[in-house]
Parts: structure tokens; C-alpha cells; sequence
């Protein structure tokens, strides 16, 4: 019987692809938006991701994501390298500077001045840098006034030319020499990102009495990464300001995958970028009901002689409905792998030939696919109920 | 039933009485209806529209429940039967031709022919193979692999006619077959029916109006508001092909 449904469906060309391309719709707009969603959310957490060697990232206990760094004392640094698990500790600067292009340019018309990222690494042992030199070597990084930028910030300043390492510029009037250009994850503000020394990014911005930005934290082999966030907190932890009270919270530790869970909550609560997307994708998942369902309810109305003659002929109300549910299953197979076939393609023209946001895991496939089964079913249920109650004596009838 | 008389009747209808719709709006269609079919015959049930002819195979069938009365089919009393049991006879022992032919338009001739052994489990591959010996018995040999768009509606019709001996039921429906026809193609399917349907072990009963076919029947029933009129016996009847 599974074959004579699928046959059926196949059979009714114009009816089968406007189930097919309403499924197909409605996977595509999901799969896709919520790929382009998951893609902008990821690039919130860019740096974060490109500085795999951390395992903990200790901060200011206000801080809720990477973007909104409170500068710590240096005394903080000391005080979580003698907390037991912890095998190394080193700081990190993250701050913006104000590049000018033309070194040295007295005509201001003729500079240009772009806003982008120093990421300050531990002088002596360049924790955090990134992990694919492109031209140039992460050593040059030690000579004076060095820095490396990211492929897409370079491309960004310099469009159409040579990748070429030499140039200088200048970051906050102070003088910076390319000496590499490194792959980083694309952030979501875009700016070009500038890697150089620690005290050499402190050079670079305006002088504060507390400049650190956070303290990257490798733990000891065999020891849990959250005992040791937690034993941070604690050891860190300030006096209360009256007997009684619970002690003030000190450093803020979370480990690396806490941060990025972190950080992406901040953007999913304050931006509203889930709920925008997600109307795009309830619209999405409405057409495809709305299309599918008209079409699939028109195909089992056209076909609801031959159903009853096969009931006629001693086919179950069970075997009518598996029927049914076959062909509504056959077009949502097909209309979901069509559907995030083109979503993934699209996805794959866009990041190669493009800067577009889009990042599909398996977390969407399997939610794609949950809508997809869910649109097949809402569709298929006036047809179900419409085969449950068609009296095979109907068919006498005319 | 019992007796062997009762036994060797095909059909054994006694007061059968249907009533559609409740309280002012009901309409009574069959009222005591009592008939008797024979296996090795062809019964014409015949009579004006709306007389009860198709509410009448519609019950004998077990598509329908008699309102009142007892119907009993191949020595079975369809009211003992119910859900699955029924499904389950009407599959195994009866046959159906409608008058749309209602066959699936993206299957074959012979896949169409094929249905009810599908239906009744057997594999598509044998199915199909019987389907086709069928179909040759009623001229369709190369008609085989057509689509039923490309048959004229005689040769539908026969494929439909295939298809309900497919699976040799002891009984089989006809509804109107011949009244999507023109006359010529009319007689062509009667015809067919008396060589290939009438079996010795089989009740072929056909429900029609129109009067040009019913030389081929044995018997003719005639129907009027929901009862029998008069039973003829036709001991001349046409049934050469």
C-alpha cells in the first residue's frame, strides 16, 4: 500500500510540487534564517573563540560579555596565579584604537581613519594569538611597534591589493608596523583587528591607573576547569562591608565555553535578534503550513473516490490513513532536503563570496526537520480526518 | 443460516429496511425489502432513480448497515461481522465495479488490476503478474502498461473489471457499469461480464437502468420507493459475446 500511496502522490505532478515547493519554502526560510541568526550570535563570541588556549577567562564580576571589559588591577593577575589548579596566568588587553592609514599625513582630507580592535597579548608568552599566519611570523610580533591584522580587516583598509606585509601606520598617534596578517573569525562589529604585545597595545591607548582587560587562565592537567573558577571566586572574593554580610564578589571566573554561553545570552536578552528572526521564521513555518496544507488537502479531496473504492475493497481505516500519512511524510522528506539543501548552498556561496553571517549545525537540521514534521502533520490532519469519516458507500453514491 | 437451501444461495435478504437522517428528515429508502441472489447468475437490479437500488447493493456489499432486517452474504450474517471482520470478508469474497471506474490514474492497467491482491497482502510482483493474465482474459493484453488516461472509457471500464475478479470473489457488485458508456462499448462490457464474471460459484449482481442491457441478465429485479416491484426470470437471455 506504501507504494501505491507514494505512487499517487507522484502521479498528480501539478499537486505533488506545490506540496513539495510549499515544504520546500518553509524549510529553506527556516533553516536559513535561523543560520544567519546563529551566524551573527557567533560572531559576537569571535575573540573569545579565536583565544582557544584559555581555559578560564577571569574578569571584573560586572562584565556580561566580551565587549564590555572593566579594566582590573595588576594585583588581580598575582592573585590568581597562587590559586591552587591553576598552571598559568597572563593578561589580556581588548580595547578599540583609532587608526590612522597614512603615517605621518598632515593633510587630514587625504588620511583615513578607521576605528578598530587591539587585542594585547602576553609579552612573553603571546597567549591568544592567532592560530593561522597567513604571511609573515608570529615571532615578528617581538619587534618594535609590530602588529598582525586579520585577512578581512586588511582586505577592508587595503581593498584590491596583494596581501603584503610592512606597511605602517598609526594607532592613536603612536606608530604600528604590519608585520603579519592571521585568519580570525569575523566579529560583529567588523572592524579590522590588530594583534601586538601587551605593553605595547597599553602604549597605544590612553593611560589609565587599571588597563587589564581580563586574565586568561590555563588549569593544571587532571583538574576540573570549574573547581578552579570556583576556587578563583572564592580566593578572590572582597570582605563584606558589615559583619554578618555574605563576602563581595571579587573576580568573575567562567571558563570558555561559560564565557561564550555568556556573552551570547547577553545578545539574545538585549539586541531582540531571536525574536526578529524568529518572526521571520514563524512566517516560514506558516506559509509552509498554509501552502502545503490547501495543496494536500486538495490532493486527498481529488483522490477521495479512489480512497473509498479501496476501502471499498477492504483496505483498513488504518491502511487509509498510513496511506495518507505516507504521502504527507514523502513530500516532507523531500520538500526538508531540497529545502536545506538550498539553505546550506546558499550559505556556502554567500561566506565564500561574501561576508554574510551564517553558521548551520546539526541543532538546526534537527529543528528545521522538527517544524518540517510538524507542518506535515498539521497538513495532513483535515486529510486524515477527511479519509476517517468518507463512507466506502459514498462511492455507490456518486 | 442453517439449511441447506439458505447455504446455497449466494444472497439472502429478509426485510431489509435502511432509513437515512433522523426525526422530520428521515427518508426511508429500502422498506422490507426481501430478495434472494443465486450463484452461477447475473440479477439486474433495475428500477427508476432513487428507488433503492444502490442503498440495497450498497447494504448487501457491507457498506452499509440495514436499518432493519437481516442480510446474509455467502451464508455469513453481516450484522454477526463488524470493523475489521467485515473489512476483512468484503475483501476476501466480494468484488466491486463502480460506475466511475475509479481507477488510481498513476498506476497501470495492470497494477490497477493488481489492487485488491494488494490489499490482501500478496507481493506486488505476483500481484501484478495475475493482474495481467486477467487482463488478457478481457481483451487487454496489450494495455497492459498504459496509464488509464490513455484507455478509452470501455477499456477502463474492463480494467475495472479485472480488477474486481482479480482476487475470485463469490460475489460481485456492479454499480451502473455501463452508464459512462456509449452503447456500443455498453454491450461490449455486458457482455464481458456474463463470459468472464458469471462463474458457477459466483453471484454477479448488476445494478442499472438502462434497458438496452438487461437481456443479458438472468434474473431482473425491479425496484420502486424502496421496495421489490417483481422478480422475472429470463430463461432466453442474450449472452452471446
Amino acid at each position: 500500500m506504501t507504494w501505491i500511496a507514494i505512487q499517487m502522490l507522484m502521479g498528480d505532478r501539478a499537486k505533488y510540487l506545490g506540496i513539495v515547493a510549499g515544504i520546500t519554502f518553509a524549510a529553506l526560510l527556516i533553516a536559513q534564517q535561523a543560520s544567519i541568526a546563529l551566524g551573527l550570535l557567533l560572531r559576537t563570541t569571535a575573540h573569545i573563540q579565536d583565544i582557544a588556549d584559555a581555559d578560564i577567562w577571569v574578569m571584573d564580576p560586572n562584565v556580561q560579555f566580551i565587549d564590555e571589559f572593566k579594566p582590573l588591577s595588576e594585583n588581580a593577575l598575582h592573585r590568581v596565579r597562587g590559586v591552587p589548579g591553576v598552571a598559568w596566568a597572563v593578561p589580556i588587553y581588548k580595547g578599540q584604537g583609532r587608526l590612522k592609514l597614512a603615517v605621518g599625513q598632515l593633510d587630514k582630507k587625504k588620511a583615513k581613519y578607521q576605528q578598530s580592535v587591539v587585542l594585547g597579548l602576553d609579552d612573553a608568552t603571546l597567549v591568544g594569538a592567532p592560530r593561522q599566519i597567513l604571511l609573515g611570523s608570529l615571532a615578528d610580533l617581538r619587534k618594535p611597534d609590530a602588529v598582525i591584522i586579520d585577512e578581512s580587516g586588511y582586505r577592508y583598509l587595503w581593498p584590491n591589493e596583494p596581501l603584503a606585509v610592512g606597511r605602517e601606520l598609526e594607532m592613536n598617534d603612536h606608530r604600528a608596523v604590519v608585520v603579519g596578517i592571521c585568519k580570525a573569525s569575523e566579529t560583529f562589529q567588523t572592524f579590522p583587528i590588530f594583534y601586538c604585545r601587551y605593553r605595547q597595545a597599553l602604549r597605544y591607548v590612553p593611560q589609565e591607573r587599571k588597563a587589564m582587560s581580563a586574565i586568561l587562565v590555563g588549569v593544571e592537567q587532571g583538574v576540573s576547569k570549574e573547581d578552579v573558577c570556583r576556587r578563583i571566586m572564592e580566593q578572590t572574593a572582597l570582605k563584606p562591608l558589615r559583619a554578618g554580610d555574605p563576602p563581595r564578589p571579587g573576580l568573575k571566573a567562567l571558563t570558555h565555553e561559560q564565557f561564550i554561553a555568556s556573552t551570547l545570552m547577553y545578545f539574545v536578552r538585549r539586541t531582540g535578534i531571536v525574536i526578529n528572526f524568529g518572526i521571520t521564521v514563524s512566517l516560514g513555518f506558516l506559509v509552509g503550513c498554509a501552502v502545503a496544507g490547501q495543496t494536500f488537502y486538495a490532493f486527498t479531496l481529488e483522490n477521495l473516490p479512489q480512497f473509498g473504492s479501496l476501502k471499498a475493497m477492504g483496505a483498513s481505516n488504518l491502511r487509509i490513513v498510513g496511506m495518507v500519512l505516507t504521502q504527507a511524510l514523502m513530500a516532507g522528506l523531500i520538500g526538508y532536503g531540497l529545502g536545506v539543501g538550498v539553505a546550506a548552498l546558499f550559505g556556502q556561496i554567500m561566506t565564500t563570496s561574501s561576508r554574510l553571517a551564517f553558521y548551520m549545525p546539526w541543532h538546526v537540521l534537527v529543528g528545521t526537520g522538527a517544524a518540517v514534521g510538524l507542518i506535515v502533520v498539521l497538513a495532513s490532519l483535515v486529510s486524515v480526518y477527511k479519509v476517517l469519516v468518507l463512507e466506502p458507500a459514498a462511492i455507490f453514491r456518486g | 443460516m442453517g439449511s441447506a437451501a439458505a447455504a446455497e444461495r449466494a444472497v439472502i435478504c429478509q426485510g431489509v429496511t435502511k432509513d437515512f437522517g433522523e426525526g422530520e428528515a428521515r427518508v426511508r429508502a429500502l422498506r422490507g425489502v426481501d430478495l434472494e441472489v443465486n450463484p452461477g447468475q447475473m440479477t439486474l437490479l433495475v428500477g427508476p432513480s432513487g428507488c433503492g437500488k444502490t442503498t440495497l447493493i450498497s447494504i448487501i456489499a457491507g457498506l452499509l448497515d440495514a436499518t432493519a432486517g437481516e442480510v446474509t452474504v455467502l451464508g455469513q450474517n453481516l450484522r454477526q461481522l463488524r470493523g475489521r471482520e467485515l473489512v476483512r470478508f468484503r475483501g476476501q469474497y466480494i468484488g466491486f465495479v463502480f460506475q466511475q471506474y475509479n481507477l488510481l490514474p498513476a498506476l497501470t492497467a495492470a497494477e490497477n488490476a493488481a489492487v485488491p491482491l494488494i490489499i490482501a497482502g500478496h507481493k506486488r510482483r505476483t500481484a501484478v503478474a495475475k493482474a495481467s493474465a486477467i487482463l488478457e482474459a478481457v481483451g487487454l493484453a496489450d494495455k497492459i502498461n498504459v496509464l488509464p488516461a490513455q484507455l478509452s472509457g470501455g477499456q477502463q471500464q474492463r480494467v475495472a473489471i479485472a480488477r474486481a475478479l482479480v482476487h475470485e470473489p463469490k460475489l460481485l457488485v456492479c454499480d451502473e457499469p455501463t452508464a459512462a458508456l456509449d452503447a456500443q462499448a455498453g454491450q461490449v462490457v455486458m457482455q464481458l461480464l456474463r463470459r468472464v464474471a458469471v462463474q458457477p460459484g459466483r453471484a454477479v449482481i448488476v445494478v442499472t437502468h438502462d434497458n438496452r442491457v438487461f437481456r443479458f441478465g438472468d434474473r431482473i429485479v425491479y425496484m420502486n420507493d424502496g421496495t421489490i416491484d417483481k422478480v422475472e426470470e429470463q430463461k432466453n437471455r442474450d449472452g452471446s459475446v
